[in-house]
C-alpha cells in the first residue's frame, strides 16, 4: 500500500456493472514523508468515507478489486483506509 | 520479497473491516547493505517489528492472503521477518 492525499472527486454518469455508487476519488501519491509525488491517479473508495484534502492509504493492482463489494469489477487503485496520524521515527531515534 | 526499514507506523479508525485492529507500518526500501531507497510501502506487521528494524517484507497478494488467512482480503504488502544481517 502507498500513502495519497484526496485532491478531487470523479463524477461518472455510466459504469460498468459492479460500479455503480462506488465514489471515484483523484488522489495525489505521496512519498514516506507526506510530500506530493508523481501523478494523481483515480481510485475507488472502499471507506466510503474519505474526504478531500485527507490523507488515505490506498491498494493497487489485483487486490484493488477485493476491497469492493463485489470484489469481480475492473479497478486498479482502492482507497481501503483514512490516515488519522503518520508518525515517522526521526533519523535521530532509530 | 523485498528488504526494508522500519520508518514509522500509521494509525487509522476508518478503514476496510480488514484493517481493523492491524498493525500498519510505514517501511522504507533498502538496498543489501541497509542504505535507503526512494521507494516505501505501508505494510501490515505479523512479526512485531518496530522503527528503524531492518525487515523482510512480501509485497505479493495471493501469498499475502495465505499469511492473513483469508481468500478475500486486499492485502498485499506484509512484513514477515526481522533482518539480522545479510551477507
Amino acid at each position: 500500500m502507498l500513502l495519497g492525499r484526496v485532491i478531487g472527486t470523479v463524477v461518472t454518469c455510466v459504469t460498468y456493472d459492479g460500479l455503480a455508487g462506488v465514489p471515484m476519488l483523484m488522489v495525489q501519491p505521496l512519498d514516506k514523508r507526506g510530500a506530493p509525488d508523481g501523478q494523481p491517479v483515480v481510485a475507488a473508495d472502499a471507506t466510503r468515507m474519505a474526504g478531500p484534502d485527507e490523507m488515505v492509504y490506498y491498494e493497487g493492482g489485483r487486490e484493488a478489486a477485493l476491497a469492493l463489494e463485489p470484489w469481480f469489477v475492473p479497478v486498479d487503485h482502492t482507497i481501503v483506509g483514512i490516515v488519522d496520524t503518520l508518525h515517522v521515527t526521526p533519523e535521530s531515534q532509530i | 520479497m523485498i528488504l526494508g526499514r522500519v520508518i514509522g507506523d500509521i494509525t487509522s479508525t476508518i478503514n476496510h473491516p480488514f484493517y481493523d485492529a492491524k498493525k500498519l507500518l510505514l517501511v522504507e526500501r533498502t538496498d543489501p547493505s541497509g542504505a535507503g531507497l526512494p521507494g516505501y510501502l505501508v505494510a501490515i506487521d505479523t512479526v512485531g517489528a518496530g522503527p528503524g528494524q531492518r525487515v523482510l517484507v512480501l509485497d505479493e497478494g495471493t501469498g499475502a492472503r495465505q499469511i492473513v488467512i483469508s481468500k478475500d482480503a486486499p492485502v498485499r504488502s506484509v512484513v514477515v521477518g526481522i533482518i539480522d544481517a545479510v551477507a
